[in-house]
């Protein structure tokens, strides 16, 4: 049943992911961007990483790409949809994302077979390692978020310098 | 068919991620290239939480909780960035973006 799940998840994120980068229209990517994020939040369950799974949904396809959205309608790009078709770009991003491929399917040939330990992502089992382990860079991760609140305060005025 | 183990996930989280590549290096559109960053992002997640998981403790997984943060983070600076770069020179096609010169 897991092995389904994990088939089903992966093969219809990748099929999001790849219709993201061949949409013409913006809003297109966005929408199968909050689609491949709900696979992903998916393939989280899989993995038994509850937590996780709920925050995937509710940060990344809830507020991320609500201000995705919110910025795509801001900036209203309809002039954007046609364009020239690159050969050039195109090549050269197929050839750099295969070779990257090649590398790694490189890499995991060589690993050892392992089997997966029974270690379940709860709030509760996550919760306790953040606020014991990694409390500091919890802490810290809390300045991150007022920085980048006041940069983009800062960046949004009408006038800037 | 062969059991799901952890090295299915560590290809599909390349696989993902070259998609986000490719995205980057095709598209010419700011924010679709921002889109194709966060695949990137998600694919780095995929495989630390597969590793988490086979490697029997939740380290990785916390790790990921801040790697979510720290995108919220960048994704609202980054398209703060975006928006003030369309009101200046009204477009986001990066090649019409080359100089540094607001």
């Amino acid at each position: 049943m897991h092995d389904q799940l994990f088939w089903f998840f992966s093969i219809a994120m990748l099929l999001s992911g790849l219709l993201v980068i061949l949409s013409r229209n913006p809003v297109n990517s966005a929408m199968f961007l909050v689609l491949a994020m709900f696979f992903m939040a998916g393939l989280f369950v899989v993995l038994e990483a509850y937590f996780l799974a709920i925050i995937q949904v509710l940060v990344y396809a809830g507020a991320v790409m609500v201000l995705f959205l919110f910025v795509i309608m801001f900036l209203d790009l309809k002039s954007e949809q046609r364009r020239r078709f690159r050969i050039l770009s195109f090549g050269g991003g197929i050839v750099v994302a295969a070779a990257f491929l090649v590398k790694v399917h490189d890499v995991v040939e060589d690993m050892p077979l392992v089997a997966a330990k029974g270690v379940v992502g709860t709030t509760e089992a996550v919760g306790r390692l953040l606020f014991t382990h990694y409390l500091l860079p919890f802490e810290v991760t809390s300045v991150l978020l007022l920085v980048a609140m006041i940069g983009v305060v800062l960046l949004s005025k009408r006038d800037l310098k | 068919m062969i059991p799901v183990v952890l090295q299915h996930y560590l290809v599909v989280s390349a696989v993902l991620f070259s998609l986000g590549l490719a995205g980057v290096i095709i598209r010419r559109n700011a924010l679709v290239i921002f889109m194709s960053l966060e695949l990137m992002l998600n694919a780095a997640n995929l495989a630390l939480v597969a590793f988490s998981r086979y490697n029997g403790n939740l380290h990785g997984q916390v790790f990921v909780f801040f790697i979510i943060t720290v995108a919220a983070a960048e994704v609202a600076v980054g398209l703060a960035i975006i928006v003030a770069l369309f009101r200046r020179r009204k477009t986001v096609n990066v090649d019409e973006l080359t100089s540094m010169r607001l």
